[in-house]
């Protein structure tokens, strides 16, 4: 099998290399992938959108449909790894550990005893915990707003600077993960729940999809946001360029919450629990 | 020779490089038995990809696809197509990579579904274990 499999793909590398000296050179600007769509799009964004990031306007305006559906199958993927691993309905364990904060001293309850939940006194911790490094989660903490902001900044400033919703949305939901990362799980879902990040990837799509229906409903064609001008009160071209900001929102939405999601899942084998 | 290395070589040496990349995923997805194994070379051939598209809108003396807004006070913004490298491979590349992983945190929470049932990662010990 070893041997047959390095043989078929030796003599299917050494078909693709003769293959490739027909292709294009390096650079060529005149390569039939230039050619044909790109020119249009490189010479009227500015007319049509008046988004000078000719990647965004080309995302979500021109291929606005296409991303619609990238968009779903990043939140199907996140769906598919809940219902594999996952699930909200977590039976308690029959023994409970709270850990004291001020002084490291572990109590373990049975039965239905509890601490207050919301005591500030008292983590709660699982059998598996371990003690964490305290210069790793004070500046994981500290990171975090920071990550955010930028993260806000990538999806807003996506028009006129390399960035967008789908970047964004990854940056927003590295920070969340780094938190889980530096302190643990039972942290971050303390600042977000799992319920919430449900909530919103299926909402990032909505906002996407609710975008093109108001445009239909508009009288125009599906995600065809120059019918919004008369809603937004500004100029076709400027509307679409909102357009296209309300929809990058949407994405990000969905990114963040399903990475996120993801994290828990797989970190934690469905059971939100202590994490890595 | 000569016109191998100038023609041939200095031309299309980056395909070249994705080719390798490829075919070094595509044999971990056969040949090895682990399945993580068999899930990183599905990144590598991926990546090999998602390489080959960003290199096919490179055009020689272009800059980054967003266009200079600061020279036009007031006149339109001309664009001329050579000036800028093609938007179009960036934009389908930046949405696959991130389907790219979401489709590996789905092989992740399956792999890690298969090793629960079956104790094992091994593609051959599951198949035996599954013949029995």
């Amino acid at each position: 099998m070893r041997i047959l499999g390095l043989l078929s793909c030796a003599l299917l590398g050494a078909l693709l290399i003769a293959i490739a000296a027909d292709f294009p050179e390096w650079g060529d600007a005149h390569s039939p992938a230039s050619e044909h769509l790109s020119p249009y799009f490189i010479e009227h964004t500015m007319e049509d959108t008046s988004v000078p990031n000719i990647v965004t306007s080309v995302l979500a305006d021109y291929r606005g449909y296409d991303t619609m559906f990238e968009t779903i199958v990043v939140f199907c993927a996140g769906i598919a790894c809940f219902f594999l691993l996952g699930s909200y309905a977590c039976a308690e364990p029959e023994e409970r550990f709270y850990r004291s904060v001020e002084t490291g001293v572990v109590l373990r309850f049975t039965g239905d005893a509890r601490p207050r939940p919301d005591s500030p006194c008292f983590e709660r911790i699982d059998p598996r915990w371990t003690p964490r490094d305290i210069i790793i989660s004070m500046v994981g903490r500290i990171m975090v707003p920071f990550i955010q902001i930028y993260a806000l900044y990538v999806v807003a400033h996506g028009h006129h600077s390399p960035g967008g919703g789908f970047q964004g949305g990854v940056i927003l939901g590295a920070a969340f993960i780094l938190l889980a990362l530096s302190s643990n799980l039972r942290t971050m879902t303390r600042c977000i729940d799992h319920k919430v990040l449900g909530v919103l990837s299926a909402l990032g799509v909505m906002i996407y999809a609710g975008v093109g229906v108001t445009c239909m409903v508009m009288g125009s064609n599906f995600l065809d946001y120059a019918a919004l001008h008369t809603i937004l009160g500004v100029s076709p071209v400027a509307a679409r360029s909102l357009g296209i900001l309300f929809v990058e929102v949407g994405v990000a939405m969905t990114v963040m919450a399903t990475m996120v999601v993801i994290y828990n899942n797989v970190a934690s084998a469905g059971r939100y629990e202590e994490g890595l | 020779m000569e016109h191998f290395l100038t023609e041939v070589l200095a031309d299309h040496y980056n395909y070249w490089a994705y080719i390798a990349l490829m075919m070094i995923g595509l044999y971990a997805m056969i040949a090895k038995n682990n399945l993580v194994k068999k899930i990183i070379g599905m990144n590598i051939f991926q990546t090999a990809i998602i390489l080959f598209y960003v290199s096919i809108g490179f055009k020689k003396n272009a800059t980054i696809p967003i266009l200079d807004a600061h020279g036009a006070h007031g006149h339109e913004v001309v664009a001329h197509a050579v000036d800028y490298i093609n938007p179009l491979p960036h934009v389908l590349m930046l949405t696959a990579i991130v389907v790219s992983v979401a489709t590996l945190g789905v092989a992740l929470a399956l792999v890690l579904k298969i090793y629960r049932e079956h104790g094992t990662l091994e593609e051959d010990d599951i198949l035996n274990q599954l013949s029995e």
